[in-house]
Formats: structure tokens, C-alpha cells, sequence
């Protein structure tokens, strides 16, 4: 069962300053969605860290922030980054963290993934990068 | 170009971060901190982030390594007030903010570096 688009919008990342703008609207769409103080916390961290991913290892790329509505009636605000940096060879091995290039913790994927409900990573090397995130709204 | 002002009390400094920091403005302020310890000959630095509401793996690692620095320089550095969203992100993620010590709030802050705010 699919789930249903309440909104979609799709935001550049393409200079430094989107990092901050994306982590905005996401927080404000969090907050029309009335998750809690915590979960608001973690959904704005997780874009920032990986807005930031985006623009530091990806050389810029687009964030779409949907909000999404499940087959069993469950609200949630799913994000999607992509970018057409190198791509990432063993992402298990990001998954379980301390792997780190450039200026990164490395815990730009692994931390993310521990603040949301699902995370999805999609990436060929040389080609690029897709993740995707869902958080949903407890009941 | 924003600029988070560094006050002074006593031989303490007294930051309050109460604008998001993007990647300059975070870089900027540890080379003022720094800077500004060094020309007042400050003993410690109180650093209040009660006014951030997302401190993300970057904003921490500035915060941590500037704790790093000033004990390098022979002085000292206390995070407080940070909010109980930040906390729990930050733990949930697995960072480990280490280098730095915390306090609850300022006046705490002040207590760990020796001082007290009385009324005379």
C-alpha cells in the first residue's frame, strides 16, 4: 500500500545558506504537523546533517519535503535528498558510522538514521546519491 | 556579516548564542572567543546555547573544539543551558561531546568557574 501526498516541495541545495533554509522548513512543516518538541528536534537535526552531506560531499543537489499520510491513517513528513556527488561505495559501512571523509563526524547518515523512523539510501558510484527519510507523527 | 557578542564580568566572558549558527558564523564566533580570552586575560569562558533549538553534529564539534582551544590558551570553557531537545538528539544520534564541560544554566556555569552571584 502506497501513502498518500498531502504536500510536496522541492528545495535547491546549492549554496551554503540551504542548509539553514531547508532545516527551516522542515521545522516549520514539523510543527504544522504537531509532532512533539523531541521529534521536531530530530527530524531538523537529521535534514541538517544530511542538507550538509549534500552540499559538502555531493556538490550540491535538490531536498523535496513531503508531508504523507499512510494507508492505515498515519501522518508523517517524509524527505528525500539527492545529489550527483561520487556516490557511496560501502554504505553499509557509513550505516554503522565513524566513517569519515572530509570534514565530517561520519555521523551525518548513521546519527540520522537513529532519529528517524525509516531511512532509505540509494547510490551508485559516480553517479550520485538518493536518501530518503520518514518520520511519523506518534498516535 | 552577523557577529554574536562576547560580554565581560569580572574576568569571566559571557557568550549567548541566541542566533543559528550556519558553518561561518560558528567558525567566526570560536576565533572571537578566542581572541577576545586572550585580550581580556579572561579565566573562563561561559558559552549559553538555551537559545538554540537544533544544534546539529557540526554546531557540536565547534562547541567541543572550542572548549579544546581555550584550555589549550590555560583557560576554561562551560556549555550551559542546553535544551533537552539538543540533549536528546545529540545522544540519540551517538555523539559524544567530549572536551567540553556543560552546566544547566548560567549561573551554575559561573559556580563551576568559581564565581557566585550574590546580591549586596
Amino acid at each position: 500500500m502506497g501513502e498518500e501526498i498531502l504536500s510536496r516541495e522541492e528545495m535547491p541545495i546549492a549554496r551554503e545558506d540551504d542548509v539553514v533554509l531547508v532545516r527551516r522548513r522542515v521545522r516549520a512543516i514539523a510543527a504544522e504537523q504537531k509532532l512533539d518538541s523531541f521529534a521536531t528536534a530530530a527530524v531538523t537535526t537529521a535534514t541538517s546533517e544530511l542538507t550538509r552531506n549534500v552540499w559538502v560531499h555531493g556538490g550540491g543537489g535538490s531536498a523535496v519535503v513531503e508531508q504523507i499520510r499512510s494507508a492505515e491513517g498515519r501522518v508523517g513528513l517524509r524527505v528525500t535528498f539527492r545529489d550527483r556527488g561520487p556516490g557511496i561505495a560501502d554504505i553499509e559501512r557509513v550505516l554503522r558510522g565513524g566513517y569519515s571523509t572530509a570534514k565530517s563526524m561520519g555521523l551525518g547518515l548513521s546519527g540520522s538514521r537513529r532519529l528517524v523512523d525509516e531511512l532509505t539510501i540509494d547510490s551508485e558510484v559516480g553517479v550520485g546519491t538518493i536518501v530518503t527519510f520518514v518520520k511519523w507523527r506518534a498516535f | 556579516m552577523l557577529a554574536i557578542p562576547i560580554l565581560k564580568l569580572g574576568r569571566v566572558l559571557l557568550v549567548n548564542v541566541n542566533v543559528e549558527l550556519d558553518d561561518e558564523v560558528a567558525t567566526r564566533l570560536q576565533n572571537d572567543v578566542l581572541t577576545a580570552i586572550e585580550r581580556s586575560e579572561a579565566e573562563g569562558v561561559v558559552i549559553d546555547i538555551s537559545g538554540l533549538e537544533v544544534v546539529d553534529s557540526y554546531v557540536a564539534r565547534i562547541l567541543a573544539e572550542t572548549g579544546q582551544m581555550t584550555k589549550l590558551m590555560g583557560t576554561r570553557a562551560v556549555v550551559v543551558g542546553m535544551r533537552p531537545e539538543v540533549a536528546a538528539t545529540l545522544t540519540r544520534m551517538g555523539y559524544v561531546m567530549g572536551g567540553v564541560r556543560t552546566a544547566l544554566n548560567l549561573e551554575e556555569g559561573l559556580l563551576l568557574l568559581g564565581y557566585k552571584l550574590q546580591r549586596v
